[in-house]
């Protein structure tokens, strides 16, 4: 076994491996770019190299600088994480020249699967199903309806030059074929000047899920069962679960046997994927295989026990698999959600800047849950624009979906993330969403759930009750405490009253509260009772309380008069008042959000290094709109709203006085 | 024996009226409460007691005889604030426009000689048109009686000023004098000489809003020290602020029970400060991280953001902060930063507030705008403020503490008790590079031995050690133990008593 590997990445992934790396009494070696110096897989790694500045293309990606890093400490194999180097044939061959073991596949099967065309053509040679097609030249109508009618309906009709939609057509029996082939190919003529057509299947509901394949130098390849990964926004995963709801034995059976099948015509060693397409019928159709560490492999290991890196590494050492697929079992239910630095209501900018707190949920691991995350940032991190907007892979398991997707829930309820943009409260939406429960779900999820985009969660009756519960037992607590400084009056205290009102998601709710030692009874005006137990002090960024002997947890800041409270999505203002306060509430004027400004105002004179948009541009609120530069500081002036950048007046390294105009909006 | 109680009734049920229904309703809809239910709010559920339900004035000129409601426009008394005495008035808009009359004036004295008397806060809440015309030099003497009680009880017992409708003409000078201005937006102004009278000298055209409103005094003028939204928000964020602070200069600040371990630790302020010095930071960051449970109320939020104050509470006991804020210009001293910072200090030091003083200043703001306008003098404020105060004063430097403003913020040679840096701190008479281009002139056009001079100076200089030799220093401290240092200092400095040598005032450079 080797003394020492070096881990080629950054972020979560060189994390990941340096623990098991630590388990199997591996010592560790860190690379790091300047904006990296005090990252945790530095922190955590035995030894650190620094390899150049921040962008990745001068330091991540720098095979020579990986190469003299291995050089200076000795180490005797390299784990390439994903993304960077895993999938360069060149860094293979480059770490085979110097004599150091690449953990991952061999150089050949990475060139073979590397390329989509060649890939494909081997899958069809290996017996791996394919979406069927037609690639050659069509000629007219009828020989178009005879190729669909061979493929099977429905099929896509395309251009061969097409793009974006264009010159493309669905059909669904003859009739349509005939007519959509002539209106693709005129399409195709006036739009590309290239009038060629071809056909494939059309897969209709299709989900993407994929096969984690594990084979030795030895000739032994297993498959360690699916994961599905239907839940994407614009092709970047989101949310991943193993196994699917979808398949069956059989069908995981055949696919898992065919991307073995694959894996062994090229020789195939190491932990891989093979990806998927699966239509409504499951029917599955080979996408491409990735010849590295799947960002979403913890959802496997959380259901079959095993760990893909430790059997990488022993795989990469020459052992042979120790597993055989017989001893392969799929236990229980796992869930993947991935936290980006990316603004749901902003339309999922990425966000970047530094994390004034970051407090995942605690780690849990018992027979009936397990919560895992695997993370590569602390709090006081910075989140860079350099590298992946990825904070962490927050996974849960427990022994059915139902429960995975509960754990899930409250997981990210407790998942504390301020300083930036992130997509927890659009992961909460996902979890509660009924189709994403009842599990019908397709890669087309998000775009036909969510068309508008993102824009919080309103909860429901029966939630919104619980957490009005929980604020007036909380408030309480928080006017007692209040009730208790020094200096009172004595005798003449102040009597904390039982009754209150609270506004909440624009609803008002009377109730009176009795409080006793383990909590509070909180009885609403209908006569409904909701008993509220909870250890929450005043200050508590995270309540933890259970009402009506249901775990209710939420984040909390504080607002006058009442709290800020997030979860499941939702962002509520709750406010708690006496009966009286709420009488004379309701005579206040509901004030409309004054009109922002037209114009972007330099806040203080400076001098302007940088303007990011351009006229014309839409920008979203929080965007960086220019850089102005005041005694030797870079402050980045963001959009207050969504708006359209008119007039830009001033220019890079003009001088500004207070409050000149930078730029107006239409 | 039924019949005089029942006058007694009456003679409350009307008094309670103030101007009638109907004015009342008309308050409503300018989204403004009454008097009353302001008082009611303010103030703990039944702790009011009226003073001088039944007052009336007693002019007798242009008709005034013909009425003369019970109260005078001006709703007098004391009440408690979580359980802790306040004394409050509250001027009825619904009554003759609020206008201030003599005896409405002697209402008003008389609560503030008794909470001057009996060590409490006043609370004025101000909704008035003016003087009461029909009364003359009468109004002008009632203003002048409480500016007077003003000046005697500031310093004496906090005084708050609630502006919550107009306050015109001379009528703005008692709130001028009080300690802290709070306004409601869009319903309130405050102003010497109105839009009228502006048009008519000047040929300014202006709003109300725009000439005295709540954004104009919290951004530009630096009146008020804060403004909210309705008068409920605003009246809650009153009661916030009283609860932090004394009820006189008699007695020590309130302290509340805390549900913040003193000691606990803030690894991420390890990494506040960033590698890169010219790149500013949040310091509200570390304010928030030091202060138990994460509370600190801002006073004047929205003007001179280049330095931050406030009140936290450490261990449930008051602290004022002070903090330099990298966020705007790079955090340096300039005019309005140092007269806002001076006044939050000696604030602090009239009431026996300990004072907190974050440092990362890079030095005084240059510029012809800021010689003309006096930086001299107004930069000698916070010097003057920081030299004076005698009350516990611990300072962390976080990273620059240049030349003049290091020794401004509170440095150890101004009575700091403790003075803590990070190792991220620069303490030095200026930046290298402004150094090293005096000190070696004539190397200048040699680009590589300035840098190689530079980076001496920066070797040598640019870390609290050099000061820590002096003693300036008296520890360099992890930041993510910021919090248990500073618990454990003002801790340790509760029974602190030092005293200046006796005067008559001071003479402060106004």
């Amino acid at each position: 076994m080797f003394k020492k590997i070096l881990i080629a990445n950054r972020g979560e992934i060189a994390c990941r491996v340096i623990k098991t790396a630590r388990r199997m009494g591996i010592a560790t070696v860190a690379v790091a770019s300047d904006a990296d110096r005090k990252a945790l897989h530095v922190q955590m790694a035995d030894e650190v190299v620094h390899i150049g500045p921040a962008p990745a293309a001068q330091s991540y990606l720098v095979i020579d600088r990986i190469v003299q890093a291995i050089r200076d400490t000795g180490a005797e194999a390299v784990h390439p994480g994903y993304g960077f180097l895993s999938e360069n044939p060149r860094f293979a061959a480059a770490l085979a020249a110097e004599g150091v073991a690449f953990i991952g596949p061999p150089q050949g099967a990475i060139e073979a699967m590397g390329d989509k065309i060649t890939s494909k053509k081997l899958a069809a040679e290996a017996g791996v199903s394919t979406v069927p097609g037609y690639m050659g030249l069509i000629g007219d109508a009828e020989e178009a309806v005879r190729i669909a009618n061979q493929i099977g309906y429905p099929v896509m009709i395309k251009a061969s030059a097409g793009g974006g939609g264009k010159g493309m057509r669905i059909a669904w029996n003859d009739a349509e074929a005939r007519e959509g082939f002539q209106s693709s190919k005129n399409e195709a003529a006036s739009s590309f000047g290239d009038d060629r057509i071809f056909i494939e299947k059309f897969v209709t509901q299709p989900r993407h899920i994929e096969i984690q394949v594990l084979a030795d130098a030895h000739g032994n390849t297993i498959h360690l069962g699916e994961r599905e990964c239907s839940i994407q926004r614009r092709n970047q995963k989101v949310i991943e679960e193993a196994p699917s709801p979808f398949l069956d034995a059989d069908t995981r059976a055949a696919m898992g046997a065919q991307a073995c099948a694959l894996a062994q015509a090229v020789g195939y060693t190491s932990a891989g994927t093979v990806e998927f397409i699966v239509d409504g019928e499951r029917n599955f159709y080979f996408l491409e295989m990735n010849t590295r560490l799947q960002v979403e492999h913890p959802v496997t290991e959380l259901i079959t026990g095993i760990d893909l890196v430790e059997q990488m590494i022993r795989v990469a050492a020459g052992e042979t698999l120790s597993i055989r697929q017989e001893d392969v079992r799929l236990n229980g239910w796992a869930m993947e959600s991935r936290i980006y630095a990316e603004d749901p209501y902003r339309n999922f900018l990425p966000s970047t800047g530094r994390l004034t707190r970051y407090r995942p949920p605690a780690e849990v691991c018992s027979d009936t849950a397990v919560v895992r995350n695997d993370t590569g940032v602390t709090e006081g991190g910075e989140i860079s624009m350099f590298y992946d907007p990825m904070i962490a892979k927050l996974c849960t398991w427990a022994p059915d979906r139902t429960r995975a997707i509960e754990e899930m829930r409250v997981a990210l309820d407790a998942f504390e993330l301020e300083g930036i943009g992130h997509n927890l409260p659009f992961l909460s939406a996902v979890m509660d969403h009924d189709r994403f429960v009842s599990g019908a779900i397709t890669t087309a999820f998000i775009a036909e759930e969510f068309p508008e985009g993102f824009d919080g969660v309103t909860l429901d009756a029966r939630l919104l009750r619980r957490v009005v519960a929980a604020s007036v037992a909380m408030h309480r607590v928080a006017e007692v405490r209040r009730a208790r400084i020094s200096g009172r009056m004595d005798n003449h205290e102040r009597r904390v009253g039982d009754a209150w009102v609270v506004l909440a998601q624009g609803e008002r709710f009377a109730v009176t509260v009795a409080a006793d030692r383990s909590g509070a009874s909180v009885t609403f005006d209908d006569g409904a009772t909701l008993r509220v137990a909870s250890d929450w002090t005043p200050g508590d960024r995270l309540a933890r309380l259970t009402v009506d002997d249901t775990p209710l947890v939420m984040k909390v800041g504080k607002i006058s008069g009442g709290f800020r409270l997030r979860l499941r999505g939702a962002e509520l203002k709750v406010r708690v008042l006496s009966p009286r306060h709420a009488e004379l509430q309701a005579l206040m004027p509901e004030k409309i959000p004054a009109d922002m400004s037209k114009y972007l105002l330099c806040p203080m004179p400076g001098l302007v290094v940088a303007l990011h948009v351009e006229e014309g541009a839409e920008v979203f609120e929080g965007q960086a709109l220019a850089t102005v530069e005041a005694m030797k500081m870079e402050n980045i002036l963001r959009a207050e709203r969504r708006g359209t950048v008119g007039t830009i007046r001033a220019s890079v390294g003009s001088s500004l006085a207070v409050d000149e105009i930078i730029m107006e909006f239409d | 024996m039924h019949d005089i109680l029942q006058e007694l009734a009456d003679r409350r049920a009307a008094a309670r009226m103030g101007g009638g229904e109907r004015r009342i309703a008309a308050q409503h809809a300018k989204g403004k409460l009454s008097a009353r239910e302001r008082v009611e709010l303010l103030l703990d559920d039944g702790s009011f007691e009226e003073f001088d339900t039944f007052v009336a004035h007693r002019c007798t000129d242009f008709g005034m005889d013909d009425s003369r409601p019970w109260g005078d426009g001006v709703v007098t008394g004391w009440g408690t604030v979580n359980g802790r005495l306040v004394y409050v008035f509250s001027q009825d808009f619904t009554v003759f426009g609020g206008s201030l009359s003599e005896t409405h004036a002697n209402k008003i004295c008389k609560i503030m000689d008794m909470a001057i008397q009996n060590g409490a806060p006043i609370i004025g809440i101000n909704d008035s048109g003016g003087a009461r015309i029909q009364e003359g030099v009468m109004s002008l003497a009632g203003y002048a009686e409480v500016f007077q009680r003003n000046i005697l009880g500031s310093g004496v017992v906090p005084q708050i000023s609630l502006i919550m409708g107009p306050c015109a003409g001379g009528a703005v000078y008692s709130p001028a004098m009080t300690d802290f201005i709070f306004m409601v937006r869009d319903s309130s102004y405050m102003f010497v000489t109105g839009p009228d009278v502006v048009k008519t000298v000047t040929n300014e055209v202006v709003t109300a809003e725009e000439l005295g409103g709540a954004h104009t005094h919290t951004t530009k003028s630096s009146v008020a020290d804060a403004a909210f939204e309705d008068d409920l928000e605003l009246l809650a964020e009153t009661r916030r602020l009283i609860d932090f602070l004394p009820a006189s200069n008699r007695e020590k600040p309130p302290v509340r029970p805390f549900f913040d371990d003193p000691a606990r630790v803030e690894p991420s302020l390890d990494t506040l400060v960033p590698d890169n010095p010219n790149q500013p930071y949040d310091m509200k960051e570390l304010i928030l991280k030091i202060a138990d449970e994460g509370d600190f109320f801002e006073i004047q939020e929205g003007f001179a953001r280049n330095i931050i104050t406030g009140f936290i509470r450490l261990e449930g006991s008051t602290v004022g902060v002070v903090a330099n804020q990298p966020m705007v210009l790079a955090g340096c001293l300039d005019i309005d930063s140092a007269r806002k910072a001076a006044r939050f200090v000696r604030f602090c030091d009239a009431f026996e507030i300990p004072i907190l003083t974050l440092v990362d200043v890079p030095g005084f703001l240059p510029g012809t705008a800021q010689e003309y306008d006096g930086i001299i003098k107004h930069g000698a404020k916070l010097l003057f403020a920081y030299g004076e105060a005698t009350v516990p004063k611990v300072t962390v430097i976080t990273r620059k503490a240049y030349g003049g403003a290091y020794v401004v913020m509170a440095s150890k040679h101004l009575r700091g008790d403790f003075n803590y840096a990070w190792p991220t701190s620069e303490i030095a008479v200026m930046g290298a590079k402004g150094a090293v281009e005096i000190l070696y002139r004539s190397e200048l056009d040699d680009a590589d031995k300035i840098a190689a001079r530079t980076s001496d100076y920066e070797d040598r200089f640019a870390n609290p050690f050099v000061a820590a030799e002096h003693g300036f220093i008296d520890e360099v401290i992890m930041p993510q133990s910021t919090r248990r240092r500073v618990c454990r200092a003002f801790a340790s400095l509760r029974n602190k008593k030092l005293s200046n040598p006796w005067k008559k005032h001071d003479n402060i450079p106004l």
